[in-house]
């Protein structure tokens, strides 16, 4: 039998006001779970900053700083330089931000503090859409996906353009730790997280997290879709320490990248040459990471 | 043609009505639903733009800056942050003297976070050259967007031009909208004829650098000339769009029963109609009130605002924001046009901050106070809060 590594401490409380199968409700309590109870947190404007409850209630049992939309990445810096300040260096600094505030709008504040490498944690929760606001696109939607910005019509629209890689974006600062996770996968995720925890300096994570609303799934799915991302190759799992990159989960057999899409309702309207694009652009993208930790491990 | 439309499906309306070319934005609650309803008429055809969905509203600004600069007639909309994440370039907008128009819902500045109304967003803009104009019905929202355009781009005035609503009250809100035809506001407001533009055959530069002896000066005393003239393209305008589309707008105030007032309130966007409502059940009671919803609060319709007063023994001021001054921006505006003109007791009631519901009841009180304002022709104090949680004097 296999000892659950899974620690059992609880920061985030029940009675929330996500809605049900939120997986960015359950990517916060492993982010919690794994970073323990020395944490503050700083959240922007996205369904985080709702979702914790509505004036006097809330639901997190670490100190919790909300900001503006775009200001993520500067704010962490300024709670980290004033904890440390004070003398209080082992306190994790935490932003959790949605894909917008991350990828779209709070992209700036975020490279700034890449690259000044102040000792904090980037969560960049990825439910590839503006969802506090509705289901808009952001740089992080996916391509094909139907959005209320780019919805379908007799023109026909939908996102075309590929999601914007960030994690990638964050490896070219050259900071210490960048990783990939999602829900479905808490093991890998903790162990992340905590790998992480001994590394000073900027740590990046991209935490892909279905959202049943916006993706117009089933809210019972969440898992089974954040599982299929990564058994699909559409979401792979990786982690690149010092520039050095791992793949966590390489699946044997790969399964077609539509039996991820069919279970998403924001997918509905594709062709099946437009289903087979997106298979190619899938197959494309793992071999140039294949390449990419190969290369870099060769280094040498 | 009539439809069912909130605030914001009309905002969409007025655009697409007025056929700009490129569209930039970004969403904020509550002001989606404008950029949904127009991504929706393009993904369908209806509507004939370009649509740059940015990654701020800071970017959107900058890109129909640099779009109008380009030759085209531009929209956007936007709320509270977004607006205050646009504010530099606003300034740039209106030096450049481009004549955008931008959609604003009126909504709370965080923190703590808040997407109900509140007017702090725009009164926190008002020095930033944008013609302000307030409406009270989503109809007037959807006209107001077609007259904007119409003035803005007259070659006189060349200011961009915000037409603002109050969140949710109008923006989410259905009302019967009466939906001029294509044709009639295509001849209304004519092709877009830029006034300059970048272009390879003339080349100019816009914007460079300029010493304090140079014309800086003089170009911001131009868009102070320019302001004062858009009073008159103003009225001409919505006095030729009442003609043509059968409309009956007051240009800067809309009074309601304010002959013989003895005490008026000044109000702006939705406040007016519960207060026109208050006024006419207080008329049958003998208490004579009125209501003065200013339409447009840049340029500050100053004559109007001293002929009001003329008509009355007391004017009350209602704020749905607060700026740290002299009271708040309806009030202190109001107060400095009519300092010398009339002697008669100003007072300025804030209240609805956040979104807290003005009700009928509470205005009542408001009115209430004002007519024992104007019987004893003094003011208790200038600046009162209305409706603090465990204040009883207004609950
Ligand atoms: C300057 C500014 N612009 C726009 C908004 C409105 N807004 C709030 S949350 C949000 C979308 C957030 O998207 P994302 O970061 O992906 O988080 P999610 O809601 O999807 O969890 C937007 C557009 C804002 N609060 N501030
Ligand atoms: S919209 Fe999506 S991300 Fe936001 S609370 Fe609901 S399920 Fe979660
Ligand atoms: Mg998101």
């Amino acid at each position: 039998m296999k000892k659950l590594t899974i620690p059992e401490e609880e920061y985030m409380l029940p009675g929330h006001t996500a809605c049900l199968g939120c997986g960015a409700t359950i990517a916060m309590r492993y982010v919690l779970k794994a970073l323990g109870k020395n944490t503050i947190l700083s959240i922007p404007a996205c369904c985080w900053a709702v979702i914790p409850g509505v004036y006097p209630h809330r639901n997190l049992e670490v100190p919790l700083l909300y900001t503006a939309f775009e200001v993520t990445g500067a704010a962490i810096s300024g709670i980290r330089e004033a904890l440390d300040a004070l003398g209080k260096e082992d306190v994790n600094v935490v932003g959790f931000a949605g894909d917008g505030g991350t990828a779209d709008i709070g992209l700036q504040a975020l490279s700034a503090a890449a690259e000044r490498g102040h000792n904090v944690f980037y969560i960049m929760y990825d439910n590839e859409a503006y969802m506090n606001t509705g289901i808009q696109r952001s740089g992080s939607t996916p391509m094909g996906a139907w959005t209320t910005t780019t919805p379908g019509g007799k023109k026909r629209m939908y996102k075309w353009e590929p999601k914007k890689s960030v994690a990638e974006i964050m490896v070219a600062h050259h900071i210490p730790y960048v990783a990939t996770a999602t829900i479905a996968y808490p093991e890998d995720m903790i162990s992340k997280l905590k790998r992480a925890k001994e590394i000073k300096g900027p740590k990046f994570f991209q935490i892909l997290s279905p959202c049943p609303t916006g993706w117009r799934h089933s809210p019972d799915k969440t898992v089974e879709v954040s599982r299929l991302a990564v058994q699909t190759n559409i979401f792979p799992l990786y982690e690149v320490i010092n520039g050095k990159y791992k793949i966590s989960i390489k699946p044997k057999n790969p399964k077609p990248v539509k039996e991820y899409l069919r279970l998403q309702g924001r997918f509905r309207h594709l062709t099946e040459e437009e289903i087979a694009m997106i298979q190619k652009n899938v197959d494309e993208n793992w071999k140039a990471l294949l390449k990419k930790e190969r290369c870099s491990q060769e280094e040498e | 043609m009539r439809m069912i439309l909130t605030g914001n499906e009309s905002a969409a309306w007025g655009a697409k009505l007025s056929r700009p070319k490129v569209i930039a934005a970004y969403p904020i609650t509550p002001q989606t639903s404008i950029i949904e309803t127009i991504a929706d008429f393009i993904a369908n055809g209806e509507m004939d733009a370009r649509y740059i969905r940015v990654e701020s509203e800071h970017s959107a600004m900058a890109a129909c800056i640099a779009a109008q600069n380009t030759g085209v007639r531009t929209y956007t909309a936007t709320s509270a942050h977004g607006l205050a994440l646009m504010h530099e370039v606003l300034i740039w907008a209106s030096g450049a003297r481009l004549p955008i128009v931008m959609s604003v819902v009126n909504r709370a500045m965080a923190p703590p976070w808040s997407v109900w109304t509140d007017q702090l967003d725009t009164m926190a803009e008002r020095d930033s050259g944008w013609i302000q104009v307030y409406t009270q019905n989503n109809q007037e929202v959807l006209d107001s967007i077609i007259m904007s355009y119409k003035i803005a781009e007259k070659h006189n005035i060349l200011m961009p031009t915000m037409v603002i609503e109050d969140a949710f009250i109008l923006s989410h809100t259905s009302e019967g909208v009466e939906i001029p035809d294509q044709k009639d506001v295509d001849d209304f407001l004519g092709e877009y004829n830029p006034a300059f533009k970048l272009d390879p055959d003339e080349p100019a530069g816009f914007g460079s650098l300029i010493m304090p002896e140079g014309p800086y000066m003089e170009f911001r005393y131009k868009m102070a000339l320019a302001m004062e003239e858009a009073r008159n393209e103003i009225k001409k305008v919505v006095e030729e769009y009442n003609e043509k589309f059968n409309r009956s707008y007051s240009p800067f105030i809309e009074e309601y029963r304010t002959e013989d007032a003895d005490a008026i309130m000044v109000v702006l966007g939705t406040i007016g109609s519960t207060a026109k409502d208050v006024v006419d059940r207080m008329r049958e009671k003998g208490k004579k009130v009125g209501v003065a919803r200013v339409r447009y609060f840049r340029p500050f319709p100053a004559d109007e605002m001293r002929a009001l007063a003329k008509k009355t023994n007391m004017i009350g001021v209602v704020d749905r924001s607060y700026s740290f001054g002299p009271g708040a921006d309806l009030y202190a505006e109001t107060k400095s046009v009519l300092y010398g003109y009339a002697n008669i007791p100003v007072k300025n009631y804030v209240m609805g901050l956040g979104g807290r519901d003005i009700t009928p009841q509470i205005l009542e009180k408001v009115f209430n106070d004002m007519l024992s304002i104007a019987k004893e022709g003094v003011v208790d104090r200038e600046v009162e809060w209305v409706g603090l949680q465990g204040d009883k004097r207004w609950s």
